[in-house]
């Protein structure tokens, strides 16, 4: 990869890391664009391994990682542009939410004025400005991680990575994060999220990438790793008048593998190798046939889909 | 392949020294932590044991009411047992474990607490943090110790009487030898404090290895003199302002002279906290290890 493009990405090269004897990763190739990519998978499938990477909180045991052209091991410079939300739920002793913050923007050199007035943006980000003062110890789970996520955020990184950033948050905090979350990805930031809720993540995301024992065992966009699935074909379901019609005529072709009414038989599932054909063919009997469509709806071309087709379970916790 | 990273990233490290940075990232880091240091729920037993000579001298000179007339009657026989508490209690004891304990938990303590990743995930250069952190227990330990000294020392010339220990201040060694004890008792907080940071570094239970360099500083006056230089209150031993004639405290081998002593110590000191800052910068965050 050309310099001028590393420094514009995040970049993994042949990357492995060992516990041991345990695996956490191995053999990473990534390179992330600007915008939201979603780390999924299941317990133990290396998500955190990979944000850790990325952090320098641990090193590869082979192969080289870089954040916009810059190595994790320089900190200095790393964390100009990076900001880390952890998992880990623990804070120093004695803080409040305002000093938390504050206190660690001061770590990074900056004077006295900017720490404050970057400390307050960022708590206001996160809707704690009226809990700023007291001490983050007796803050609930939701609020801890709202107080990570401004300390994150509060240098103005232009690449955050964030380990299941919704954990403990209510819908309204979820949904006020994701939005956050979208701003900064139409700012132009890299956000990196690990997140075991797959219906927000399938919202969010711009890419995913898919993990499983270690291994990356998809990555794109949703749609784009949907497609490259030829061994499962895309599931749609036609809501209209005759269905059985339709199934009689789309049955007959090759690239249709499977065709199943509905339970309440005003409608039709039509498995297919190929939508796009799929999509022509269904114009035509419509034309053909006078059918009433009411709907046409990809049914397993989503994240959970994928997930569950790739990985074989319903979605996991962290990892 | 990591090592070659490791390499590449301190060599370009050394082109950009930002000492206005750093200066600015230490002192933010002295805040954080000497609040931690003096307030911390970790703060107390250090309180206690600076709190054991003052105390004993309090004990020693003001309850018991011949002590006094003892003290004035033969005051270099008393200048010889507060010798002996000053070597015996404050410095191989309350000197060594208080810092043991600041110095230790410096990231020891971070790391059962979880919280050591924040500084980790700062904008900041490991080996500063390193140098933030070592300020932070030097200013603890020397502020505590010499305050265990100095009201040590307050309580042994009390009980002297105003007249007699105004004429040995000023016009004789006193005020000399206060400064020897208060000297020394930095210096060993400078050289305990690097040792017992990098054992805080390497070894998942400190303790040990910390009783093992108790018992190693305690057999000192046995070791044959090339083994005696290797301990650090060999040198602290060589600066004290009082012989002690007899038993352990005994100088019997050449002393080492001031001037090597004291740049001997910070020289190993320096060394000993590079050796802290390669081992951070190798340093993985791996709560669930710890």
């Amino acid at each position: 990869m050309k310099d001028d493009a590393r420094e514009k990405m995040i970049v993994f090269e042949d990357v492995s890391k060992f516990y041991g004897e345990i695996l956490g990763v191995n053999r990473v190739n990534l390179a992330i664009a600007p915008g939201i990519t979603s780390l999924v998978g299941p317990n133990g499938s290396g998500k955190t391994t990979l944000m850790n990477l990325m952090t320098g909180l641990i090193q590869p045991t082979r192969g080289r990682v870089s954040i916009l052209g810059v190595s994790p091991q320089d900190p200095q410079e790393l964390f100009r542009h990076v900001g880390y939300c952890a998992q880990f739920d623990s804070f120093p002793k004695g803080l409040t939410g305002y000093e938390f913050v504050r206190s660690f923007l001061a770590v990074n050199g900056l004077s006295r004025g900017e720490t404050e007035r970057l400390a307050w943006r960022a708590l206001e980000r996160v809707d704690l400005v009226e809990a700023a003062h007291r001490k983050v110890a007796g803050y609930s789970k939701g609020m801890r991680q709202r107080v990570r996520l401004a300390q994150a955020i509060a240098h103005d990184p232009s690449v955050m990575i964030l380990d299941e950033p919704l954990n403990g948050l209510d819908p309204m905090a979820r949904a006020e994060t994701i939005r956050l979350f979208r701003q900064l990805a139409r700012e132009g930031l890299h956000l990196v999220i690990s997140s075991h809720i797959l219906h927000e993540v399938d919202m969010m995301s711009d890419c995913v990438v898919l993990l499983n024992y270690g291994y990356v065992v998809a990555e794109g966009d949703v749609r784009g790793v949907r497609d490259e699935m030829d061994e499962h074909p895309l599931e749609i379901l036609i809501r209209c008048d005759r269905p059985a019609q339709l199934a009689a005529r789309v049955f007959a072709e090759d690239h249709v593998v499977e065709a199943r009414l509905h339970e309440d038989r005003r409608g039709l599932f039509v498995k297919t190798r190929d939508a796009d054909h799929f999509y022509l063919l269904l114009n035509r009997v419509v034309l053909e046939d006078e059918l009433r469509v009411e709907s046409v709806a990809p049914v397993d071309d989503d994240l959970s889909a994928v997930y569950q087709y790739l990985i074989g379970t319903n979605g996991g916790g962290s990892g | 392949m990591s090592a070659s990273v490791e390499a590449g990233a301190a060599g370009a490290g050394l082109g950009r020294l930002s000492w206005g940075l750093w200066r600015r990232q230490i002192l933010a880091i002295l805040r954080l932590e000497v609040k931690k240091n003096f307030w911390g729920r970790r703060a107390l037993p250090i309180y206690l044991l600076a709190a054991v000579p003052v105390l004993l001298m309090f004990a020693l000179t003001v309850l018991e009411p011949e002590a006094g007339r003892d003290i004035a009657r033969d005051w270099g026989q008393a200048n010889v047992i507060f010798a002996n508490i000053y070597e015996g209690l404050i410095l191989r004891t309350v000197v060594f474990f208080g810092c043991a304990w600041i110095f230790m938990n410096l990231f020891r303590g971070e790391l059962v607490d979880k919280s050591l990743h924040y500084y980790f995930l700062a904008a900041l250069r490991r080996e500063v943090l390193v140098a933030g952190k070592y300020l932070s227990g030097l200013l603890t330990s020397i502020v505590l110790f010499s305050l265990t000294t100095g009201g040590a020392l307050f309580l042994l010339y009390l009980a002297r009487g105003y007249p007699a220990n105004a004429e040995y201040f000023f016009e004789g060694p006193g005020l000399g030898q206060a400064l020897d004890y208060l000297g020394v008792t930095a210096l060993a907080c400078v050289g305990y404090g690097a040792a017992f940071m990098v054992i805080g570094l390497f070894f998942r239970n400190p303790i040990i290895p910390a009783l093992v360099a108790y018992g190693w500083e305690w057999i000192n006056f046995l070791l044959p003199p090339v083994l005696k230089k290797i301990s650090i209150i060999h040198y602290l031993h060589s600066l004290t302002p009082v012989p002690v004639p007899e038993g352990p405290f005994a100088l019997v081998a050449e002393p080492t002279p001031a001037w090597v002593a004291v740049p001997g110590l910070l020289l190993v000191t320096v060394l000993v906290l590079a050796l802290a800052s390669v081992r951070i910068r190798r340093m993985e965050i791996r709560y669930g290890g710890e």
